[in-house]
């Protein structure tokens, strides 16, 4: 049988101490950082508590106007024999062939994607849509009203989070990630509602984060929104939750999820 | 020497990290004439079946393996899209010949129930045929990271040697003489994969099927 997924996210920023290299940080509400250290040493305790996949995200590289840098991802696919997906800053093909070529499994895209619809065609026509990760990142209006922002949650581009999740399918993406900024870091739990809207709409698999505080939240996330997985980094970052109790919560709701690496 | 077959598409980083991992001495073969020397062969694979075949026809792979693989018996292990493209046909962006290693097409996943998405990504039980020295030292119930659209359906029902459930069997293995291939990333699946590739870097077709 298929199991439910945990993922960390490594999200990653420009060091405050040491210039060029990145840092493994946590957000609040896509704003407030929080710096915790070296990513690739954070993905190998992630390893060894068999995390199902590796999400790394480079937080500063569609701002700075570069590809997200690869340094991180090619230290930890040398040593690290899970699923990785890389994200940040993607705005071509091209793009997408150099990070598959340094380590990544799959790649999100975020902004490029509502600026170029184009690019989700032809990255899965060119890698196959299994390596196209549509990554949206939206705020509640109101009840059953979500909309999508991009440009790392500063600009708000008014399209409606169902609607773009099933044209991104439509265009090629293979999984959507879903990411609540309202919960980011907060948490309080997965935002329910939408996630449950877009798993229902799309018939590709689903991702969703923000808010992840409790072992009960990945259990609601699975079981009441129907994702295939559930991302975080605050929950993971902090080492002060048990990955390995919070998967036998989880299998203990009853829901199919791995134990062991 | 193991040698990966470099035709442009697939992580190829990752597969040779994980055979040096278990001791193999690996290189990164972009011509065709590299592979000549090979002791075992490894095609890895991401992306569409009809590019996958033209790319290896243009870079003039497809003689070169037809005379390793089907003359020398050199052993091989095909992953994901590079199991696929053993077969006879796909199916993916219009009907188009594979190797025709195995007879078998390559259709596009069918399930009915919705819970059960295409593509199918995440780690899945694997039932396998115990008397494959490629599968020792796994535990009876493994999981192992799949992640395709696409799957391939044998004529030969001896020639699958492991399966997964998902709305239905799935192909997960295949083999036959000195080839073997997955549908799923050994590469990505943490030690139960390091342990399949270890089983093929000593494997002997011949001695121990």
């Amino acid at each position: 049988m298929l199991k439910r997924r945990l993922i960390p996210k490594l999200q990653m920023k420009s060091s405050s101490h040491v210039a060029g290299q990145l840092v493994l940080v946590t957000t609040v509400n896509f704003d407030r950082v929080i710096e915790i250290g070296d990513p690739v040493s954070q993905a190998k305790i992630y390893e060894a508590q068999a995390a199902d996949e590796l999400i790394f995200v480079d937080l500063d590289a569609t701002r700075e106007g570069r590809l997200t840098d690869v340094k991180n991802v090619r230290r930890a696919a040398e040593e690290i024999f899970m699923p990785i997906t890389v994200g940040g800053g993607v705005r071509t093909v091209e793009d997408f062939r150099y990070l598959l070529s340094n380590g990544a499994d799959k790649v999100t895209v975020n902004t490029a994607a509502l600026k170029n619809t184009k690019l989700l065609t032809d990255a899965s026509r060119m890698f196959g849509s299994q390596c196209v990760v549509l990554s949206i990142d939206y705020k509640k209006v109101s009840n059953g009203v979500y909309e999508v922002w991009s440009n790392g949650g500063t600009v708000n581009t008014h399209r409606d989070v169902t609607e773009w999740a099933l044209e991104g399918e439509r265009l090629g993406a293979g999984e959507i990630l879903l990411t609540s900024i309202d919960r980011d870091g907060s948490r309080s739990g997965i935002d329910i509602e939408c996630t449950k809207n877009v798993v229902s709409s799309v018939s590709i698999p689903v991702i969703t984060s923000g808010g992840c505080g409790l072992a009960r939240h990945f259990v609601e996330g699975f079981k009441e929104g129907g994702a295939n997985a559930v991302c975080a980094g605050t929950y993971f970052s902090f080492k002060d939750e048990n990955p390995m109790q919070c998967r036998a919560q989880i299998k203990n709701a009853g829901i199919p999820i791995r134990l062991h690496k | 020497m193991i040698k990966i077959i470099d035709y442009g598409m697939g992580n190829l980083l990752s597969v040779k990290n994980a055979l040096e991992m278990v001791g193999a001495d690996v290189e990164i073969c972009s011509r065709p004439d590299d592979l000549n020397d090979a002791v075992r062969l490894v095609l890895p694979g991401v992306g569409a079946f009809r590019d996958c075949i033209g790319n290896l026809q243009q870079r003039g792979f497809v003689p070169v393996l037809n005379d390793l693989v089907l003359g020398k018996k050199i052993p091989i292990m095909g992953i994901c899209l590079g199991m696929q493209v053993m077969a006879k046909k796909g199916f993916e962006q219009g009907e188009c010949d594979g190797l025709g290693w195995f007879d078998a097409e390559v259709r596009r996943l069918q399930t009915i129930n919705p819970s059960h998405r295409v593509p199918q990504i995440g780690w899945n039980t694997i039932e396998y045929k115990n008397n494959i020295t490629l599968f020792n030292g796994l535990p009876e119930h493994p999981d192992f990271y799949f992640v395709h659209s696409y799957q391939v359906i044998c004529k030969e029902a001896d020639e699958i040697v492991a399966i997964c459930e998902y709305d239905g069997p799935v192909t997960a293995a295949i083999y036959r003489d000195n080839i073997f291939a997955t549908q799923f990333h050994p590469e990505k699946s943490q030690d139960y994969g390091l342990q399949i590739l270890k089983n093929f870097i000593r494997w002997d077709p011949y001695r121990n099927a």
